[in-house]
């Protein structure tokens, strides 16, 4: 079999694995893998940006932001989106992370590389400073307190359904994404990541493209938002500051840009070692900074790509006995 | 760290928790165990703020030898960092996992409410032994059944220094205050006191939390005010008298209550001398009981305590003291929510108790920096001297909580700065 | 508002940018030799800051913190750019997040050596005063800060225009190929770039220190600000970074002063619309 179904398959495989196995295991490895799964839907959103169009963002949280804001006020304010109307609010995060990002994208894309990254990071804080300032719409370093999960037939508030909606939500992005990603849209982003320049002079309109996945990320953003605030009940300017952005961007990097699938990695381990470690032990942030600084060093493209380079080893480890081998590194 | 608290040391590999059962904890109703899980930042940028908590907590432990009325006490610790919904991850491990009877911490307004809806929907007692927005006892309070504050409100102590400058002689107060909730609420009983009592705020400057450079704003300050009211947090409390002296400014400084907690006092130079603030607690409170605190916990930790280490070892105290009334046994959160709630603790911060919406009715210190020797230390140091003690003073101040109720929440605009020039 | 009042607002923005020209330089000289944002730069700052206070604590003596601190922070640098950032080759991205996970290393490592208690480094005597001229009290401290900041500003000056290691170092900036090909170790010139512009955060923090404090969190707090400078006057440009810092330093105060509704905004709204406007900086050359 080709290696991308094979890969196809893995991931499945062992995403049903987790849907099955995980709701049986303890309350707070439901809890911890139910943030994994609300976050990496930012955290693959941000690798369409970076993996695939070779745009670094550090202010992806700014969306987060927005859908997770939006749910509390609707929420708090007008006894909205606790019933049915769930899925209603779910929309309209999408809707208003898109038009974030339809707005801030007009003034990020003019720059690119590092000058992108310093454009995203501004534009990241002032939404910050918005969240803290404006104390009448957003309770403003208070934040806002969601007291009940929404109940549509089945009442989220019991951790192991709540799950099982966020990872249907989790998959559901995982499959669109992936649907973008091997589309003639999606072709051309690597294209753009590759050489803009080409492209260009090959006739597409490259801004437009850029423009279109940087919207679409923030859609993916303000979903990721929504999930987000009804896992902890609590939305506050944490949930924006600059910190929650570069997360989200080493999460991409440790788990391998470009990947889709690492994203959720990347989520897993930090999230894990930052919630679960630190009930451990309490030097949890050696842990963590050590994972980070080694992954960038040795791994380039991430945990996924240890396969690869396990392979590639061996491969290597076949030549050098010596022996005759015909089996190329897979592509 | 003291050896009579228990972390969890094994470490399960991720596979075997994945694949372990539901964990069943020892059952709650007949165990001679009280188990309380502490949630406080370790890490992150309040780390200090939560060694104080946790070293206050910890010293009643040490004490007490982990016993409380017979019953060995389990104290958990659990890292917040800092962040909200970390913390809700944590008491869900407390609650759920280790079987918590009760939860004590929360620093942030975040965090206190996000615990406190946690509380409510796991029937567990939770503790506020720092958190000090004002709703969670006043308007919110029916909300969370389960929530009981040991520490204050952010208004409480800055009535009586609101009555109190205005029987000084101060007419016109010029505010500057953090810009945050807590800066309002504190500022806001400040302001209505000392303006009922006959005082006018005629500004309010709201420097953003977290600025160093307060030169934008100290040439702003009226100059017919008679004195400034400051309420700095953190890094700021030290910044800004500094900032403040050497911009020539020779009126008196009236703080709120953390702009001279012992947190930052000792780390501030002799430019402080002479400033006034208003707690509940006071470093220097010249009892026997609070003399003993001092020491031990200057022997022990190397500084002395702020308000964060006295309030966690109070709270500490109390849930001992309503051991000491049920036999060491555990008779369910509601009951222990009842008993604490009629309880009367001479702490050292002075007597304490809780008012009908569980929040304390303590003593409030009108202090003075001074630099003196005091306890028997051998070297003058600055202390916060008391110079006046308004006994017994509630959230409500001589409001009446009805009237009190009737009012919104303090904020950036409540009360209106009619004064203003 | 009179004269008075415009006249000390324009002081103090002076003097902070002074500060923010210390930390700004470092991070724009960085940018314009090696191509990469150094996110640890805040941690650098704030590490200045500490291993002063550990001076002065064991020695009493704030003259020899600055330079110690700097020194020594600028090995930290030297070792970080040798052994972790060399090895990773021309790859902007990945730099930048090693930065960055060092970053919360420092971090955590600071906590642990030094508490988190919040600490001033407390300079002699006579710069805690305040001298008056015309009537306006001007901190004494201020003014040494504007007067370091004009004295390593001038002397890096003179040596990147007037010395021949300045021609190296301007010949990296301009294209590192062209310099390789005439001969100049790019790489050395790289690593000495690299602490230097620790070096220069370093001392930032130490003569921050008594101005903004040594806690946790400043570290992330200065960076956004540091960038703020740099964007503004351009990656590479010692003049531009000037010219930058000056600019924040003067907008933030008035800002501030003026429009304090929308403190929070005063400093990444103007830093995002240069960019959209500018993407390379005010003064900058890409």
């Amino acid at each position: 079999m080709a290696p991308e179904r094979i890969k196809i398959l893995v991931v499945v495989a062992v995403l049903a694995a987790v849907a099955l196995i995980i709701p049986h295991t303890t309350s707070v490895v439901i809890l911890i893998v139910t943030r994994v799964l609300a976050f990496s839907i930012l955290v693959m959103s941000l690798d369409l940006l970076l993996g695939f169009t070779g745009l670094a963002s550090l202010g992806q949280a700014a969306y987060l932001g927005v859908g997770a804001y939006l749910t509390a006020i609707l929420a708090t304010r007008y006894q909205m989106g606790l019933g049915y109307d769930f899925w209603l609010v779910i929309v309209l995060g999408m809707i208003g992370g898109a038009l974030l990002a339809a707005v801030f994208g007009l003034l990020a894309l003019r720059a690119t590389s590092v000058y992108f990254l310093m454009i995203t990071l501004a534009l990241g804080q002032c939404v910050w400073g918005l969240a803290y300032r404006w104390n009448s719409l957003t309770g403003g370093d208070n934040g806002i307190n969601l007291q009940h999960r929404p109940k549509f037939g089945i009442d989220l508030a019991d951790p192991v359904l709540f799950f099982y909606v966020v990872f249907g939500f989790f998959a559901v992005s995982l499959l669109i994404m992936y649907t973008l990603i091997r589309s003639p849209f999606g072709r051309s982003l690597t294209g753009i990541r590759e050489r803009e320049l080409r492209m260009k002079i090959l006739g597409y309109n490259t801004w437009l493209h850029k423009y279109l996945v940087f919207i679409i990320a923030g859609a993916f953003g303000g979903l990721s938002g929504v999930l987000w605030a009804h896992t902890a009940g609590i939305v506050s300017p944490d949930n924006v500051v600059l910190t929650t952005s570069v997360d989200a961007l080493l999460m991409a990097v440790l788990g391998g840009s470009g990947t889709l699938i690492g994203g959720v990695i990347g989520a897993g381990v930090v999230l894990f070692i930052r919630e679960y470690l630190s009930t451990l032990v309490h030097w949890w942030q050696y842990v963590l900074g050590g994972v980070y600084v080694l992954v960038i060093l040795y791994l380039p493209g991430g945990l996924m790509s240890i396969p690869e380079r396990l392979r590639q080893w061996r491969a290597a480890q076949g030549e050098a006995s010596g022996s005759p081998n015909f089996v190329t590194a897979g592509r | 760290m003291a050896s009579n608290l228990v972390k969890r040391l094994c470490l399960p590999p991720l596979a075997a928790g994945l694949l372990s059962a539901v964990y069943v904890g020892p059952a709650a109703a007949q165990q001679q165990e009280l188990h309380i899980g502490l949630i406080a930042p370790v890490t992150g940028i309040f780390a200090q703020v939560g060694a104080d908590m946790l070293n206050g907590f910890k010293m009643y432990l040490e004490q007490t030898n982990s016993t409380f009325a017979g019953t060995k006490v389990v104290a958990i610790i659990e890292d917040s960092q800092g962040k909200p919904d970390l913390a809700v991850t944590k008491a869900k491990k407390l609650i759920l996992e280790d079987h918590v009877e009760i939860i004590v911490g929360g620093v942030l307004a975040t965090e206190g409410y996000a615990l406190a809806p946690v509380s409510t929907a796991e029937k567990t007692v939770y503790i506020s032994s720092v958190t000090a927005a004002d709703d969670l006892t006043q308007r919110q309070l029916n909300n969370f059944p389960y929530f009981v504050r040991t520490s204050w409100t952010s208004s409480q102590p800055n009535h009586p220094l609101g009555q109190w400058a205005c029987e000084q002689g101060f007419k016109k107060v010029a505010a500057i205050a953090a810009d945050y909730a807590f800066g309002y609420e504190s500022l806001g009983g400040f302001q209505k006191a000392f303006e009922d009592c006959g005082g006018k705020i005629i500004q309010k400057i709201w420097p953003p939390i977290g600025t160093k450079d307060f030169g934008p704003y100290i040439p702003t300050i009226k100059a017919d005010a008679d004195a400034v009211y400051s309420l700095m947090v953190g890094p700021m409390t030290l910044q800004f008298p500094k900032q403040l002296r050497q911009s020539g400014y020779t009126k008196p400084i009236i703080g709120g209550s953390v702009s001279y907690d012992e947190a930052s006092l000792p780390f501030m130079g002799d430019e402080v001398i002479g400033d006034v603030s208003a707690e509940q607690y006071s470093a220097a409170i010249q009892t026997p009981a609070n003399e003993t605190f001092v020491k031990n916990y200057r022997a022990k930790y190397g500084k002395v305590p702020s308000y964060f280490s006295e309030s966690n070892y109070t709270t500490a105290m109390m849930i001992d003291d309503v051991m000491k009334e049920t036999g060491g046994k555990w008779l369910g959160s509601e009951a222990f929510i009842a008993k604490l709630v009629a309880l009367k603790v001479d702490a050292p911060r002075g007597p304490v108790s809780l008012d009908d919406m569980r929040n304390p009715l303590q003593n409030i210190y009108i202090k003075k920096v001074e630099k003196t020797k005091l306890f028997g230390y051998d070297k003058p140091e600055l202390w916060d001297v008391v110079v006046k003690t308004y006994p017994a003073v509630s959230q409500f101040w001589t409001y009446g909580k009805d009237a009190f109720l009737k009012q919104p929440v303090y904020s950036r605009d409540f009360p209106p700065c009619k004064y203003c020039e | 508002m009179d004269a008075r009042f415009w006249l000390i607002q324009a002081f103090n923005g002076i003097s902070y940018g002074a500060l923010l020209f210390l930390v700004g330089s470092g991070l724009s000289l960085i940018f314009g030799v090696m191509r990469i944002v150094n996110l640890s730069h805040g941690s650098y700052f704030l590490l200045g800051g500490y291993v002063a206070l550990s001076v002065i604590w064991t020695t009493g003596s704030w003259l020899l913190a600055i330079p110690v601190a700097a020194v020594a922070v600028s090995i930290l640098g030297l070792l970080m750019e040798r052994i972790f950032l060399r090895p990773l080759g021309f790859d902007p991205l990945r730099q930048v997040l090693l930065t960055v996970g060092f970053a919360f290393l420092f971090q955590q490592a600071a906590l642990d050596i030094w508490t988190g208690n919040p600490f001033d480094i407390d300079p002699p005597e006579a710069l805690t005063q305040s001298i008056v001229v015309g009537g306006l009290h001007l901190p004494l401290y201020r003014v040494f800060m504007i007067g370091v900041a004009l004295a390593i500003g001038l002397s890096l000056w003179l040596v990147i225009e007037k010395t021949r290691l300045g021609a190296t170092i301007r010949a990296t900036v301009d294209d590192a190929q062209m310099a390789r090909g005439v001969g100049i170790d790019t790489s050395f010139i790289s690593m000495l770039i690299f602490a230097l512009g620790a070096f220069l955060a370093a001392l930032g923090g130490v003569i921050g220190g008594a101005f903004l404090g040594v806690y946790p969190g400043l570290d992330f707090e200065m960076l956004p600000i540091a960038f703020a400078v740099v964007i503004i006057g351009g990656m590479g440009s010692l003049g531009g970074a000037a010219i930058g810092a000056l600019l924040v330093g003067l907008a933030d105060n008035f800002g501030k002063a003026l429009f304090p509704e929308i403190s929070y905004f005063t400093l990444y709204a103007p830093m995002a619309l240069i960019l959209a406007v500018r993407p390379t900086g005010l003064f900058g050359r890409e």
